[in-house]
């Protein structure tokens, strides 16, 4: 059959199964939403194309399907970028479109233009320019596919306007085969079994497992081979729900904020099997002096992945689940008691903790949140303190119930993410736990949240301050509060390094009146005993909720690694 | 290291771009890159010479591997292969010198391809020792211009 481009487009993400996609129309976009208009497509007019690729994010996150965003030519393209970048960098599967200006103006600084295939190029998976009306439907069914397989990622198609409007035969290719990329997914059987050979023969194992679990889905594989070779398991923050939080094999987060458990686990290993994750600066601290004694398994989809940060022993490529099925038949049933009874020692000595006072400090609303949904709800998190309390004292149990953004550390990620995730999960507790520093980088996606009566619930800690960069300042800057103070007006002293003072003006913006501007509600809780009963409220109103928490200013995320330093230089009180 | 990478990519607009972006993100300068069809009209083979850490380097053509239109990366360090690059030198040359510049051409069986009144062109085939014995050669009558295809390379025996 004759189709438009535009036909096309639709036809091809309606057999790419896709139910819903994000994002804003423009100039070089008009045929394809016009085709939109009236089809089966949910298209969710999101009011900032960054925010539609975060929400086709926390889609993806929440689901394990692909996020599909689509923005126009030159401005709405370039607002993706961010959203593609994080979405690269935690290998998270999406599609992106976006409109050109027609073949015949490409390369001519033509209103709206943007070389957006050249922009993208490092942060996407792949990309695609669309030339010819023709390869339209393979090259949609390629993106597709690309995305989804071997370690996803974004892939980025950039359709001009009279690409569009062409029309052609429409054919869908039934199969896609790309001879330059066939990802890898069985593990190599010798490497399984040296693997086996040194898991069995360890003493002091440790599980340091990664996002790539998952995404392959193999959260119960991690569990049966922790069971059965009794190993401690530690989950990087894009781990988080992986491995069950009351588990006596739970050794929490690795690395900069990690527990002290963790690290001092890593560092006295005498075998780290790493699945799924990539040896992160922010896990490693600093590489010379990470896991000293151990050798390392490194089970990992993605060969660029092995022996990039630390050198390892024994490399397996491929799908962690298929990998681990292998593995756990190979390996010895085994206890490691003395070990475990070392590590008991660390928790008990070194618990992750907060000052228990009246104060109302942030670590208690989010334990609070945990309490209220029973760890079963999908917490989404913006990035910095905020997200490392929710990371310690959030207890997540399931895989795709904590989202956060992990490699790019995108302030402005959790409100949009949050909507995507609600929109693919209407009957779970969506709550984005945020600062007031991230909120407002992508606040205007609470219009977007009301009017599709997405129903979620944001927890602000207000402490008035863009407080991670803050906490280093105080710790290694000698307290020089530079541009992190988010209520400073022109009449403050030119430095100023407490808060709290007289001279303090009154807190601009007002959430509450910000929420209610936008049609959602608005509640402020100043005291720690109106955590409680705010959090029961606001779970119960059918509406998006903000909740604005004063929290404690200075509070700091603690314990912590600096930056360079070892895992066991860890901080673990400033007194 | 200097290393002498080879990729077989699709004939594709954009992969050019793809892969030198590979280098440049990490500050790494590329000596030579050379890309030409191969037996089949719908491969390009990219020869590209490299000098940088060899564990960033091998990092990077694992990453090449990686990129979506890259069918084989293979690198030539350390295995038996054959290099040639290709010269066109522009030599100042007059009555007096011609014969002996015409002698030095001779020795490295390059060849003369243009002749002016006060100029000759020299085509040069060769491996880099060859091409830099017979510039330096050359150099001492005067280079007006220079202008090299860079590496390409291929490996020896059937493989």
């Amino acid at each position: 059959m004759i189709k438009t481009g535009s036909e096309i487009f639709v036809e091809c993400l309606l057999r790419e199964n896709v139910d819903i996609l994000y994002g804003i129309p423009g100039g070089q976009l008009i045929p394809i939403f016009d085709k939109i208009y009236g089809s089966q497509l949910k298209l969710i007019l999101t009011r900032h194309e960054q925010g539609a690729a975060h929400m086709a994010d926390g889609y993806a996150r929440s689901t394990g399907k692909t996020g599909v965003c689509i923005a126009t030519s030159g401005p709405g393209a370039t607002n993706l970028v961010t959203g593609l970048a994080n979405a690269y960098l935690d290998s998270i599967p999406m599609v992106a479109f976006t409109g050109q200006v027609p073949t015949t103006l490409i390369g001519n600084d033509a209103f709206q233009e943007a070389d957006i295939t050249g922009i993208t190029r490092p942060v996407t998976k792949h990309n695609y320019l669309v030339k010819d009306v023709k390869d339209l439907a393979t090259v949609i069914r390629e993106a597709f596919y690309i995305a989804s397989t071997g370690r996803p990622g974004p892939v980025l198609v950039d359709i001009p306007a009279d690409v569009q409007r062409a029309s052609t035969e429409f054919i869908w290719p039934e199969k896609v085969s790309i001879r330059s990329y066939r990802p890898n997914y069985e593990g190599h059987p010798g490497q399984i079994k040296k693997a086996a050979e040194l898991i069995n023969s360890s003493k002091r194992p440790v599980l340091y497992v990664g996002g790539g679990v998952i995404t392959s889905e193999s959260s119960a594989e991690v569990i049966a081979l922790a069971k059965k070779a009794e190993i401690p398991v530690t989950t990087t923050l894009l781990a988080i729900g992986a491995f069950p939080p009351d588990s006596e094999l739970c050794l929490g987060m690795p690395g900069m904020h990690g527990t002290y458990f963790a690290n001092h686990a890593i560092q006295n290993s005498d075998l780290l099997i790493a699945v799924g994750s990539r040896f992160d600066d922010r896990v490693t601290g600093k590489v010379s002096a990470f896991a000293p004694h151990a050798r390392i398994i490194h089970i990992d989809i993605d060969p660029t992945s092995i022996s990039k940060n630390v050198v390892v022993d024994v490399p397996v490529v491929g799908d962690a689940k298929s990998i681990l099925l292998e593995l756990n038949k190979e390996i010895k049933k085994s206890s490691h008691g003395e070990w475990i009874s070392q590590i008991n020692k660390w928790k008990k000595a070194h618990p992750i903790t907060y000052q228990k006072d009246a104060k109302l400090r942030p670590q208690y609303v989010i334990e609070a949140i945990d309490e209220l949904t029973k760890g079963e709800a999908i917490v989404v998190t913006e990035v910095g303190q905020h997200q490392m309390w929710a990371a310690q004292f959030y207890k997540a149990k399931k895989p795709r119930t904590f989202l956060s953004s992990g490699g790019l550390g995108t302030m402005g990620f959790g409100l949009p993410a949050a909507i995507g995730a609600k929109m693919a999960n209407p009957d779970k507790i969506v709550v984005d736990i945020s600062g007031d520093g991230s909120f407002q980088m992508n606040v205007q996606e609470l219009a977007t949240a009301v009017l599709n009566k997405v129903n979620i619930k944001v927890a602000i800690l207000n402490n008035q301050y863009l407080g991670m960069v803050r906490q280093w300042q105080e710790m290694f800057y000698g307290k020089r509060y530079s541009a992190t103070c988010l209520h400073r007006v022109p009449s403050c002293p030119e430095k100023c390094s407490k808060p709290g003072t007289k001279l303090c003006p009154a807190y601009t913006p007002d959430f509450v009146k910000l929420a209610e501007a936008y049609g959602a509600v608005g509640i402020r809780i100043s005291t720690k005993k109106d955590v409680v009963p705010a959090l029961k409220k606001a779970l119960a109103v059918n509406k998006p909720v903000i909740l604005e928490f004063m929290v404690e200013q200075e509070e700091n995320v603690l314990p912590m690694v600096p930056a360079g330093a070892a895992l066991d230089e860890i901080i673990t009180n400033l007194a | 290291m200097r290393h002498t990478i080879s990729a077989l990519v699709e004939n594709k607009f954009g992969v050019l771009a793809r892969i030198s972006t590979l280098f440049a993100a990490r500050g790494f300068n590329i000596d030579s890159l050379s890309v030409g069809e191969t037996e089949d009209p719908d491969v390009s083979r990219m020869t590209i010479v490299v000098r940088g850490d060899d564990r960033i380097l091998e990092q990077v053509e694992k990453q090449l591997n990686k990129l979506v239109d890259v069918i084989k990366v293979i690198d030539f360090k350390g295995t038996a292969h054959l290099e040639r690059d290709l010269v066109l030198v522009k030599v100042k040359a007059d009555k007096t010198t011609r014969s002996e510049i015409l002698q030095i051409v001779d020795i490295f069986r390059a060849k003369i391809v243009d002749v002016a009144a006060d100029s000759l062109i020299v085509e040069i085939t060769g491996d880099v020792n060859k091409i830099e014995a017979i510039l330096l050669l050359l150099k001492p009558f005067g280079i007006k211009e220079m202008c090299r295809t860079g590496i390409i390379a291929l490996a020896r025996g059937l493989k």
